[in-house]
């Protein structure tokens, strides 16, 4: 599977673009046709959906709060996919990368460190959770050859189960009587907004991890020797490159930026740890990598606009008196149309050279 | 759970052991469906879809017609075609399984809550339960061994499967698809209709766990109802090594494994409630672990599955 284009011209180019927006189009057809059997009408809906999403600054800003973490929880299954791993941990990623930067928080305030000083143990500490989390899955697959797409999915339970132990138990805050939660992290330690708007710095993060990822993956030599790795794991290792290194490696990478949303969603958002961490900003985050078909930079719009049809449910709900489901079912057929596009791609191709069988996903590291 | 209160801690064995047996039938379902699939050589990841939309539209058919047993049949017709569209897509060149699996997981769950809003009032006719307990006094007892039929269906199921695969045309058919799928292409066989069965009996049986979680244990339809069955039938099976009686095995194994924390809290260990609710994928983790080598597939594993390759 190729995962990039090669070339930013010609026909390459046109099918980047057209397979995407065509499957989009597509799907929101479907969609349409569903919800105008379930009585609603299609085009008050698509408006709905619309204004719910970019038609007001206020909603604006709502799709710009969502699309932040889906950036870096999306990253969380792109990086990965270069090596043609299937990693879908990344809820279980920001749920520990929530917490521990909670708890980083909690035990830098006790020790009386100034709000940067808590703000920068938070967002290291939410790194580096992440990064274990989802390097764990990674090690798994080169030195034990376990799935990572098994391991990381049981490691979402795990992670989710860890919160609520410590969140109902050790790092319960005594006042949080209906919903468990850690002590808050105070106010004068929260993440601020961007200068201007109603939002937080997390969206930053996320185009800044996106850019980086971007630089890293396709413009350096270690970008290089993953995708190689990806392609080819015979070749790749005959080149001598160090596979079992990079899958680590990348897998870490992953993990820190699914982390750092949930640091994010801690330090800006909730300001404090609780089961609100689990909010499904993982799962979105790998339908975003795979319409983004794992290209960083085109995380960036596809997060846009996936926040957007998220942040519109709340207005589908109260004018079309949809259910808030509305939103996953839209999700879900875009998910299937993006991957059932895949195969019109280099299709005019297939038939001028002769049939080859597509043999197992090249991704079997060694 | 009650159940284990005027006991003490007897009652402890006692909710696990009639855990296992409710909880685990849903867990049995997906998995025998699941290893069925996979032994075709393609993993289907999107039971956890087919589940929750089985419990849905079973507990919605049982709610119209009046009897529960319709709604399972519904609820495996609906399996089996979330199954067909899965082994559709599948067919297409360049389409990868696990993703599709992923889709259709979102999908079903998402499709599930939208078209059961209006289900989450009405109270359906349930299916009835089998009382294996009338040799005991104690009412705790008596509860724990309310068995359903679909439980004795699938512990049935499973040496059947086990049978079919190993002694019958077409389950010779079916392993050599999953084995080798040129071979099955060399002797005249279509491949891709093997697996759109495969998968499609597969989503039949998912389908008809998920009814089970509506129609009887826990026994209503809402939200929160699949705690994450269907997502586990994938680990079920490798933890099982691709045979129907050993998914019979670990299912019981994972409903006991699942009423622990419950067990241990009526009896005032409120401690590691949620650990004791993981322990099930800290196990099939643990176990997966120590099965795997990195330099050879699984035991017993279908050579064409993508998925631990």
């Amino acid at each position: 599977m190729k995962l990039l284009p090669q070339a930013l011209l010609g026909r390459e180019t046109a099918e980047v673009i057209a397979i995407p927006v065509g499957a989009l189009a597509a799907s929101l057809l479907v969609f349409g046709a569903f919800v105008a059997s379930q009585g609603a009408n299609p085009l008050g809906v698509y408006y709905d959906m619309y204004r719910g999403a970019f038609g007001t600054w206020f909603s604006f800003q709502n799709t710009l709060l969502r699309a932040a973490p889906l950036m870096l929880t999306a990253l969380c299954t792109a990086l990965p996919a270069r090596l043609g791993l299937i990693v879908i941990g990344g809820e279980g990623a920001v749920v520990v990368g929530g917490l521990s930067a909670a708890s980083a928080a909690l035990a830098s305030r006790a020790l009386g460190a100034p709000p940067v000083a808590v703000l920068a143990a938070m967002l290291l500490s939410g790194l580096a959770a992440g990064a274990l989390w989802i390097g764990l899955a990674g090690a798994l697959r080169v030195y034990r050859g376990v799935s990572e797409t098994i391991s990381s999915l049981l490691l979402n339970y795990i992670g989710i189960a860890i919160l609520n132990h410590l969140v109902e138990g050790a790092l319960r805050d005594p006042a949080s009587l209906n919903k468990p939660s850690t002590a808050p992290i105070g106010a004068e330690n929260a993440l601020g907004n961007l200068p201007g708007v109603e939002v937080h710095w997390g969206l930053a993060y996320g185009v800044l991890a996106c850019a980086l990822c971007y630089v890293l993956m396709h413009r350096t030599t270690f970008g290089f020797a993953a995708a190689m790795s990806g392609g080819n794991v015979r070749a790749a290792l005959l080149a001598g490159l160090p596979v079992k290194r990079l899958v680590v490696i990348t897998c870490m990478l992953a993990g820190a930026c699914a982390g750092l949303a949930g640091m994010v969603e801690v330090a800006a958002v909730h300001g404090r740890a609780s089961a609100s961490l689990v909010s499904g900003y993982g799962t979105t985050g790998i339908l975003v990598a795979f319409i983004a078909r794992h290209n960083p930079l085109a995380i960036l719009p596809v997060a846009l606009l996936l926040g957007g049809i998220g942040a519109s449910g709340g207005l589908l709900q109260r004018t079309a008196q949809l259910p808030d489901a509305t939103v996953n079912v839209l999700q879900g057929i875009l998910f299937i149309a993006i991957l059932a596009s895949e195969t019109l791609r280099g299709r005019p191709r297939a038939a001028r050279e002769p049939e080859v069988r597509q043999a197992a996903p090249a991704s079997a590291v060694a | 759970m009650s159940d284990a209160t005027a006991l003490g801690l007897w009652g402890i064995p006692l909710a696990v052991a009639a855990g296992a047996i409710r909880i685990s039938t849903p867990f049995l379902f997906v998995s025998l469906g699941e290893c069925l699939t996979e032994k075709s050589g393609r993993v289907n990841l999107g039971l956890e879809g087919t589940l929750v939309m089985g419990a849905m539209g079973g507990y919605g058919v049982s709610y119209l017609t009046g009897s529960a047993w319709l709604g399972v049949l519904a609820a495996g017709l609906i399996g089996a075609a979330l199954g067909a569209l899965h082994a559709w897509l599948c067919s297409k060149p360049r389409v990868n399984d696990i993703a599709v699996g992923i889709a259709l997981m979102l999908f079903g769950v998402g499709l599930a809550f939208f078209l059961g809003k209006p289900l989450i009032q009405p109270t359906a006719p349930r299916l009835p339960a089998i009382s294996l307990g009338f040799f005991s006094d104690l009412p705790q007892v008596r509860a724990a061994l309310e068995v359903n039929a679909l439980f004795l269906i699938g512990a049935a199921l499973a040496p059947l499967l086990l049978w079919m695969l190993r002694r019958t045309r077409s389950g010779l058919v079916l392993r050599t698809v999953g084995e080798s799928a040129d071979s099955a292409r060399a002797m005249g066989v279509d491949v891709n209709l093997v697996r759109r069965r495969a998968t499609m009996a597969g989503g039949f049986l998912a389908g008809v766990g998920g009814s089970f979680l509506s129609l009887f244990y826990p026994g209503s339809w809402n939200e929160g109802l699949s705690s994450g069955q269907g997502l586990m039938a994938v680990a079920l099976v490798i933890y099982a090594r691709w045979n129907p009686v050993r998914c019979l095995a670990a299912s019981l194994l994972f409903g006991g494994a699942s009423a622990l924390g419950p067990a241990l809290q009526s009896v005032g260990v409120t401690w590691g409630y949620h650990l004791f609710n993981a322990a099930p994928y800290i196990v099939t983790l643990a176990i997966l672990v120590a099965a795997s080598s990195a330099t050879r597939p699984l035991r017993d594993q279908p050579a064409e599955l993508t998925l631990a390759r």
